[in-house]
């Protein structure tokens, strides 16, 4: 079971950071898109979570907004 | 019967987190309860005085906090929300938005968070376009023509931060002229990017799936601009509207003496969301360990 793990952030956001660090902390392997290199990145964002912040976490085609472990768990789960 | 916890800590900001790092070498049996970990002390860029650090950023300062917390081994809660604290018989009852939790002492450390404006269209069109944190969303307005709310500090540091990104930034200010600092209103001023708009009001945020305009008031006018990005920087706001019984400044800070009492015996505070003298990190951890002796002497002098 290994659900494709995506963060989309930017270099200036601490909490993608704090994100990032979290994922490789517990080991889990994620793409990382930097929406400021990339504006093709950025858009993609936007449409799938609707909205403009980061960071975005998409886990198996579902999104999650801003950092939120017990979220990142539950999805990694199922 | 519900748990009965020692105490309970509101908010893993500074203040709060080395609150607790003391009342685990107090073995003081302790519940963190907090929405985040790190505080305002996260989304800091840079941080040169906090001493030991010459410089260090926001992000790596919290996990280092974090990291020292998570040493000892005390129930966290994080995500949740404490919505209500009140004495409860001989204890206190600390609600959230997903349980309710008992202790001997509480201490609120709760911090800040952005003001917000208050007007039409704010709540829709959060995170779509409106943003609190320039440190963390503005390159997402790259070729974007953007307004920064406000006249202060904050808002020039968001400023000079969008000059480099945005295509075009307004600054909305209620007053007559900026407050922040000279060197920040200089560099500004020289940019061909930049207008500045004085005397002006925000009264309403205007889109359809996004941002796309404000109106503002200017001398009685109303005027609507064409924005793609609004970036609110109007102050700061203390986290304490769940404690209703506690005495507050006219701000909203709680009152505290320089032992971190509050007016209600059990209950302490520690931190920016206190009227302690001038809010930074250093002063709000160490405000967060006097907190924890302050506790630990009271529930001593209760056995
Ligand atoms: C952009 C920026 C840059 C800064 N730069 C510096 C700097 O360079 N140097 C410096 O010394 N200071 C700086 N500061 C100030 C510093 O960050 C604060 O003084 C410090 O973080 C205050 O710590 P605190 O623990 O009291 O509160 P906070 O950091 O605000 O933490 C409050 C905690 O309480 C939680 N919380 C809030 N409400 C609730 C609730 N209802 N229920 C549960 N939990 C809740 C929050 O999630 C958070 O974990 C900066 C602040 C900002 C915003």
């Amino acid at each position: 079971m290994n659900k494709k793990v995506k963060v989309y952030g930017l270099p200036t956001c601490p909490v993608c950071r704090r994100t990032k660090k979290y994922l490789e902390d517990e080991g889990i392997d994620y793409e990382y898109l930097d929406v400021s290199a990339n504006h093709d990145f950025a858009k993609e964002m936007i449409v799938k979570s609707g909205q403009k912040t980061v960071p975005v976490v998409e886990i198996g085609g579902e999104i999650i907004i801003g950092f939120d472990k017990a979220k990142i768990e539950e999805l990694l789960k199922r | 019967m519900k748990r009965i916890y020692d105490l309970i800590i509101i908010g893993a900001g500074p203040a709060g987190i080395t609150a607790a790092v003391y009342a685990a070498r107090k073995k003081i049996d302790t519940l963190v309860v907090t929405k985040d970990i790190g505080g305002q002390a996260a989304l800091s860029g840079d941080i040169q005085n906090y001493t030991g650090y010459q410089f260090i950023s926001g992000p790596e300062l919290a996990e280092k906090f974090e990291e020292h917390m998570r040493k000892f081994n005390f129930d966290i809660r994080e995500n949740e929300e404490v919505t209500k604290l009140a004495a409860k018989q001989n204890n206190f009852l600390v609600k959230t938005d997903k349980n309710s939790y008992r202790a001997k002492t509480v201490i609120v450390a709760s911090g800040k968070k952005s003001r917000e404006l208050g007007i039409s269209g704010e709540k829709e069109f959060k995170n779509k376009g409106l943003v609190y944190c320039a440190t963390c969303d503005a390159p997402l307005f790259s070729e974007d023509d953007v307004a920064v709310i406000g006249g202060g500090n904050s808002a020039l540091d968001a400023t000079l931060q969008l000059m480099k990104i945005a295509n075009y930034v307004y600054i909305i200010n209620r007053s007559n002229s900026l407050r922040g600092d000279e060197i920040m209103q200089e560099k500004i001023k020289e940019s061909k990017k930049v207008s500045i708009l004085n005397n002006s009001q925000v009264i309403e945020i205007l889109g359809d799936n996004f941002v796309n305009a404000i109106k503002i008031k200017k001398d009685k006018k109303v005027e609507t601009l064409a924005v793609q990005g609004i970036f609110v920087e109007i102050g700061l706001i203390p986290n304490s509207n769940f404690a209703v019984d506690l005495n507050k400044t006219k701000s909203g800070e709680i009152k505290v003496n320089n032992k971190n009492e509050t007016n209600i015996p059990g209950i302490f505070a520690a931190g920016d969301v206190t009227d302690v003298f001038e809010k930074q990190i250093i002063i709000a951890a160490g405000e967060g360990a006097k907190a924890t002796l302050s506790v630990f002497r009271y529930l001593s002098s209760r056995k």
